[in-house]
């Protein structure tokens, strides 16, 4: 944001936007405003934000917006970043827990440019964390904002065709449905198989997709600190959980919720904790498992003696 | 004499020009099982939707009792509560299994799904009533994990009256539950319904064309043409003495075997 005092639009939400007069200052791309939306469009989601947040998990529809990549690539989560990002942010954008993929450079590359904001990868250093498919390990904080991209928000869609029903069937919290595919689970493979976008009732009153991140992640989605907003581009619908809300993973009372991990230590740092990717290392079988975040991995690296390392 | 479990009064419904249900009245007190017969096109699936609160008349009103004894206008209520009556204390039998089930999901889980959707979350308690009610509607629970489209007929429609009765419902909509059945398979549903029916206490609204299958299970008996009800009273008094032309004419096409 440059040092001169914006004129302001009359609107209130332009706390954050104000207008795009800056010709590269802070490294930012000139003809774009900040954040790259313009503001009535921000304004849209940011109030759509705002239902979001009044009613946790209760999917708001808004008006998604074409952006400069392909739906599934991450269009509703650029959109929620775009809304809440301000030039004092510091953004960390993650893909399947790295932070050094195509997908989590271009859109880190593209903030930095279009908003001219600082971004980091580091999860304790960041304002606004955009992610998909993973939480990152390290435990978020109060004032975070971890943004999700979600590619199908509506957690009933295999098991019921007609949208309009499921509509109805959220506004009576009439989830038999979901429980029945549980069951069938339970039935066929002795245990509960999803590994990812595990369901979760939010608050106690909606059921939620938690976008694909692996079942592992699904605790730490509880009680959270930060404030988690799930924008989906492609179905037009933005949800959210604010801070310190319960979010339960479903289940039955005699098979509790399993989060699923690889049963094996990092290779590169050694965590017998964190969530692991298991790599092919050739191709004769050769294999190991690293750990998919790579901020944490990298971080008990250096904090370690070099022995494990390669 | 208690007070009726489900009434209506006046129920009127028309379908453009034609009138499918003209000024219909009706009570069905606890335990009774009641029929409503008659030939195609004479209203009676439509009556029973209507009353079941799928179908909204324009003229008239339902009334049902609760088991706490508050009496609801089914027409009036909110679409959480019809559908919390219409999973617990009713009960819908469709005449193709395949409405009533659902094709992709075990036995089991068909079973299991009424409890699932009011509250049931403990997988032991709820298998163990899906086994216990594959036993009583005749079905090997060796087959709890097996897929409804690989039952034959019959069993798909026992399956579909295992997973309305599993929540234990007071009152039961049956569309001709034994319509597309041979006659072997037929008899035993029959056998099994009536058995189901003492049992239980239920309280059974049949819709058949079938004049044998209303004689074997109905109390009372209504005969319904061109939307009107055109007789009522016992079976065996319908039957054997009918009085309006067009059950005698009903009574008098019956073939003896």
């Amino acid at each position: 944001m440059s040092a001169v005092p914006a004129a302001r639009p009359a609107e209130d939400a332009a706390a954050e936007g104000g207008e795009d007069r800056s010709d590269g200052s802070a490294g930012r791309l000139a003809g774009y405003n900040l954040g790259y939306l313009d503001e009535n469009t921000k304004r849209m989601i940011r109030r759509t934000l705002l239902k979001a947040v009044a009613i946790p998990g209760h999917q708001v529809p808004f008006g998604s917006r074409e952006m400069p990549l392909p739906y599934g690539w991450g269009t509703g989560g650029i959109q929620v970043t775009a809304a809440v990002i301000g030039p004092e942010d510091r953004l960390k954008v993650i893909d399947q827990g790295a932070d050094d993929t195509t997908n989590a450079v271009s859109i880190r590359r593209f903030f930095a440019r279009v908003a001219g904001v600082a971004t980091t990868e580091r999860t304790r250093e960041a304002s606004i964390i955009q992610t998909r498919h993973r939480i990152p390990e390290t435990p978020l904080r109060e004032g975070q904002i971890i943004v999700y991209q979600v590619p199908m928000p509506e957690p009933l869609f295999r098991l019921e065709p007609r949208v309009a029903e499921t509509r109805r069937m959220h506004a009576l919290a009439d989830y038999g449905l979901m429980h029945v595919k549980l069951y069938e689970d339970i039935a066929r493979h002795g245990q509960v198989a999803i590994s990812y976008n595990y369901p979760v009732m939010v608050n106690g009153r909606y059921l939620m997709a938690p976008s694909p991140i692996p079942s592992f992640d699904n605790p730490k989605m509880d009680r959270m600190p930060a404030l988690q907003l799930f924008g989906a581009g492609r179905e037009k619908r933005i949800y959210a959980v604010p801070p310190y809300t319960a979010v339960k993973s479903l289940d039955f009372e005699d098979h509790p919720f399993q989060p699923v991990r690889a049963p094996a230590a990092c290779a590169l740092c050694g965590s017998q904790e964190s969530y692991l990717d298991e790599v092919v290392t050739d191709d004769r079988g050769g294999r190991i498992f690293v750990c998919s975040d790579t901020d944490y991995c990298h971080t008990r690296q250096a904090a370690q003696p070099r022995e494990a390392a390669e | 004499m208690s007070p009726p479990l489900l009434e209506a009064r006046g129920l009127s419904l028309r379908y453009g020009a034609v009138p499918a249900l003209d000024d219909v009245a009706l009570s069905i007190w606890p335990g009774e099982v009641v029929a409503i017969v008659g030939e195609s096109g004479s209203g009676k699936t439509t009556l029973l939707r209507v009353l079941s609160g799928l179908l909204r008349p324009e003229a008239g009103t339902v009334l049902y009792r609760a088991p706490a004894g508050a009496t609801h206008a089914v027409h009036d209520m909110g679409e959480a509560a019809l559908r919390r009556l219409q999973r617990t204390d009713w009960g819908f039998v469709h005449q193709n299994p395949r409405d009533g089930l659902r094709l992709g999901i075990s036995a089991g889980g068909n079973i299991g799904e009424r409890l699932m959707a009011t509250g049931a979350r403990h997988y032991g308690t709820i298998r163990g009533a899906a086994t216990e009610w594959l036993k009583r509607v005749e079905i090997d629970p060796a087959r709890i994990d097996g897929l409804p489209r690989t039952f034959s007929g019959g069993m798909q429609q026992r399956l579909q009256i295992a997973r309305t009765l599993v929540t234990h419902p007071r009152l039961v909509f049956m569309d001709e539950p034994t319509g597309g059945l041979d006659v072997s398979v037929q008899a035993r549903l029959l056998d099994l319904i009536r058995a189901l029916v003492a049992d239980l206490g239920l309280s059974v609204l049949l819709v058949t064309h079938d004049i044998a299958a209303a004689r074997l299970l109905a109390h009372r008996m209504l005969v319904m043409r061109q939307g009107r009800v055109v007789e009522e009273g016992l079976t065996d008094r319908v039957l054997d003495d009918p009085q309006h032309e067009y059950t005698q004419l009903l009574v008098a096409s019956v073939l003896a075997a």
